[in-house]
């Protein structure tokens, strides 16, 4: 979105004093504007944030079909920890996960917002490193931080950091996209390994004692499902990212709002080694296991062939794949064709997934 | 992954399920009771019930130590968590597991300091990370888990740990299955035993039940083609009218089991001379508590313990469940008052519980059995 | 009622006693090879692993042969409907 814009003015250098985040910073004064200048301004640097208005204004882009774009808008709110994490950090999940849930709306983003809390302490080295992540992130993207806030609250009042983040996305002309719409016959298709990021984060934490070759899969979807829907709009009837509660729930939820229900084969469905192993040890499902990179496309099935073949042809959807069909009965249920050959009901997952000794 | 894979596949089920349904005798109907909970979840999980001929049924047994601990020790556990400068550590599976007052996630919602393991050396660390706070691990588990607390019970011991303590609930295997079996009030066929159990205790302790109750036992893996092999060996013991111990788990239990795992329980743990099992009642000898040189470690004698008997609310029929009595869709509050985002019963809880497996793996059996028979 | 997993030892500690590394499927965890005490664990070995603890090793002969015998039994049901369409056929 920075294209054809002219080149941001000379900023002023703010300077930052001190090692860490401290209340001082919160106060809405001088400190605050230097921790804004010295980390955000920096970081994301373009001509929305830059002049630090009270909002940014969007220039809405035309529409080939009718000169009306449907706007996509959405927020999530992240709390992680660790807030680094093999395979990123807080800051590359608060911007990808805004942009993958515009994705799922089948739009482009126009901009994102980003608003901080702050723990008093928090190392402006860390902080630092967050905003950078987002910023690079949000680059991948092609879209950019336009306007935010930050709030910084007492020791032992938030874990670090929490980044709420808030997006605005052009919806793709073709897409007609609701988890209502999947239709038996439909096929199943997931970008990519499941469980990783979930697996990455259990074991980054140090707790449990397991280490395990794993990264978070955190990546910008819009570009995939660009690339989904140019190829295969008219098919595509629903998009998720498996995030929270992982593929099973995405599922669960897309056979309740449809009304069908959805087979999985459990031969198909691709789980990392490593993933696996980390999983078999701590007795947890990676079905229910949360990704931040893959994306879930219900597909009508005269085109998921090319839908599947689009995916694949972009390097995040490179290990795409049909892991199950959408059935009419039993409605409002997901079921699993197991490898032994028998047939297991795949629940809502109840609750945070808890490692198990029995 | 390596014996784990070449135990799931359907073309040598096929084979056993052919097997299995040879052996079936016009007429008649066979109750075969899985006693470990594992087992409960292998069948569910991987749809084990597919290769079963109709007169074949599992009935699921007491052996998930997370379903069979009574209301009240789970409220003495509580009780030991919210007392102040204490530090609970419990394995995953306790954690929604309901006392009379809510759970364990619940009392470390109102302040409790309650942190999950894997392991309770993991617990044992804790109480070197924190010094300054008395670090209790909830002990639970059959012989399968007794040796490693007595393990971890005598390290804190060598390392001069003082602030480590085990509020003890293992519990033992055979004496629920023979207090089942003297019921008389549900007629068995045959124990596919417990696998893990197994290569603590070994094959022989359940000789007993072959021998005074003519029951078959066959000790059992976790995989599911474990399973419907150990269904076969049972089904042909059945048909030639023996009631004999047989280990298909070659591969993991020794007939003698594990002589180092059985020392260290019995150097530092006694059988207590009553425990109550949630659903079967007071059990004799049934349980293992820490013996009194090992009292410093014992959080029964350096804590306050309410030790409270709390009756299982009425609803609640795990007991029945647990004993074989009914199957868990036939409870009066089976997915309806009680499903496991708010479970009354201990069944619901773990995700081995039988009406847990059954609730998320395998309701669909059930319904297209009864679709089947409309 | 309780997780066993089988994995693979990786190497025996030598800063620690009675602890070894094992792995499954490229994940990695310290667990206690105290309950194994008069078995010699080497690396390569196979283990059954339940809370952090090693409760015995796996016997591959035993694992094998185990296969083998449901090997048999598959290979013989095959055959047995090869046969049976053969016939159906002629």
């Amino acid at each position: 979105m920075t294209s054809g814009q002219a080149a941001p003015a000379a900023r002023p250098t703010a300077r930052l004093e001190g090692e860490r985040v401290t209340l001082a910073h919160g106060s809405g004064g001088k400190a605050t504007q230097a921790l804004v200048q010295a980390v955000f301004v920096e970081a994301f640097h373009n001509p929305r944030l830059d002049p630090l208005e009270d909002g940014a204004v969007l220039e809405v882009p035309e529409t080939a079909t009718n000169g009306r774009p449907r706007l996509a808008y959405t927020t999530d709110s992240f709390v992680v920890s660790p807030l680094f994490f093999p395979g990123g950090c807080i800051g590359d999940l608060a911007v990808n996960g805004t942009v993958n849930d515009l994705a799922a709306c089948g739009a482009q983003p126009l901009a994102l917002s980003a608003s901080f809390i702050i723990e008093e302490g928090l190392a402006l080295a860390d902080l630092r490193r967050i905003a950078q992540a987002m910023a690079k992130a949000a680059r991948a993207a092609g879209t950019e931080v336009a306007t935010g806030d930050t709030k910084v609250v007492q020791r032992g009042k938030a874990d670090g950091c929490f980044i709420t983040t808030s997006g605005v996305g052009a919806v793709h002309p073709g897409a007609r996209l609701s988890i209502a719409n999947a239709r038996p016959g439909d096929r199943v298709i997931v970008s990519g390994p499941v469980g990783d990021h979930g697996a990455t984060v259990m074991l980054a934490r140090g707790e449990l004692g397991i280490s395990a070759q794993v990264a978070s899969d955190t990546a910008p979807l819009n570009g995939l499902v660009a690339a989904l829907l140019d190829e295969a709009a008219a098919g595509t009837h629903a998009l998720r990212d498996p995030t929270r509660g992982g593929l099973a729930t995405v599922l669960n939820e897309v056979a309740a709002a449809s009304g069908v229900g959805v087979v999985l084969d459990e031969a198909a469905i691709p789980v990392r080694t490593a993933v696996r192993g980390a999983c078999e040890l701590l007795g947890i499902d990676p079905l229910y296991v949360a990704c931040e990179g893959r994306m879930v496309a219900v597909v009508a099935p005269d085109l998921a062939d090319r839908a599947l073949a689009a995916m694949r042809a972009h390097p995040l959807g490179a290990e795409a794949t049909v892991v199950g069909e959408v059935t009419a009965e039993p409605a409002g249920m997901v079921l699993e064709k197991t490898a032994f050959g028998g047939t297991r009901v795949v629940d809502m997952l109840s609750g945070d997934p808890l490692p198990r000794i029995c | 992954m390596r014996f784990v894979d070449e135990y799931r596949d359907p073309a040598k089920a096929r084979a056993l399920a052919r097997q299995i349904a040879s052996l079936c005798e016009p007429g008649r109907t066979y109750k075969l009771m899985e006693v470990c909970g594992g087992h409960t979840h292998t069948i569910y999980k991987h749809g084990l019930e597919a290769y079963l001929p109709e007169a074949v049924s599992l009935v699921h047994g007491p052996g998930c130590p997370v379903c069979v601990i009574p209301m009240g020790r789970v409220d003495d556990a509580i009780a030991i968590a919210s007392q102040p400068g204490v530090t609970m550590a419990t394995f995953g599976d306790l954690m929604r597991v309901p006392g009379r007052r809510g759970s364990f996630l619940d009392a470390k919602a109102k302040g409790a300091d309650i942190r999950m393991v894997y392991s309770p050396l993991d617990a044992l660390r804790l109480a070197r990370e924190l010094p300054d706070r008395q670090v209790v691990f909830m002990a639970i588990g059959f012989e399968t888990t007794a040796p490693s607390t007595a393990v971890t019970v005598l390290r804190a011991q060598a390392e001069g740990v003082r602030n480590f303590s085990v509020f003890c609930n293992h519990v033992t295997i055979i004496p629920p299955l023979r207090a089942i079996l003297s019921s008389a009030e549900v007629a068995l066929d045959g124990f596919i035993g417990p696998g893990h159990v197994s290569a603590v205790i070994g094959c022989r302790p359940y000789e007993v039940i072959a021998r005074e109750h003519q029951k078959p036992v066959v000790v059992t893996g976790f995989e599911p083609l474990d399973v419907l092999q150990a269904v076969y060996m049972l089904m042909r013991q059945l048909s030639e009218r023996r009631a004999a111990v047989e280990n298909q788990y070659s591969r993991v239990v020794s007939w003698e089991g594990n002589p180092a795992a059985l020392q260290v329980i019995d150097q530092t743990m006694e059988l207590r001379p009553s425990f109550e099992w949630r659903g079967l009642g007071d059990i004799p000898y049934s349980a293992l508590k820490l013996r009194s040189r090992y009292a410093a470690f014992d959080a029964e004698e350096r804590f306050e313990v309410p030790g409270a008997r709390v009756a299982d609310p009425r609803a609640c029929q795990c007991g029945q469940v647990l004993r074989g009595l009914i199957q868990p869709w036939q409870c009066r509050v089976f997915a309806k008052a009680c499903t496991p985002e708010r479970p009354i019963g201990t069944c619901m809880v773990s995700s081995e519980g039988a009406c847990a497996a059954y609730y998320n793996f395998g309701r669909r059996h059930r319904q297209a059995q009864k679709a089947g028979q409309r | 009622m309780c997780l066993g997993i089988p994995c693979q030892v990786d190497e025996v500690a030598a800063d620690q006693p009675q602890t070894a590394w094992v792995d499954v499927g490229g994940a990695r965890r310290k667990v206690s090879i105290a309950l194994l005490d008069d078995e010699q664990v080497v690396p390569g070995d196979w283990v059954l692993v339940h809370v952090g603890f090693a409760l015995c090793k796996l016997d591959e002969a035993e694992a094998q042969a185990t296969l083998e015998l449901l090997e048999g039994m598959a290979k013989a049901y095959q055959d047995e409907l090869a046969a049976l369409a053969r016939s159906d056929i002629a």
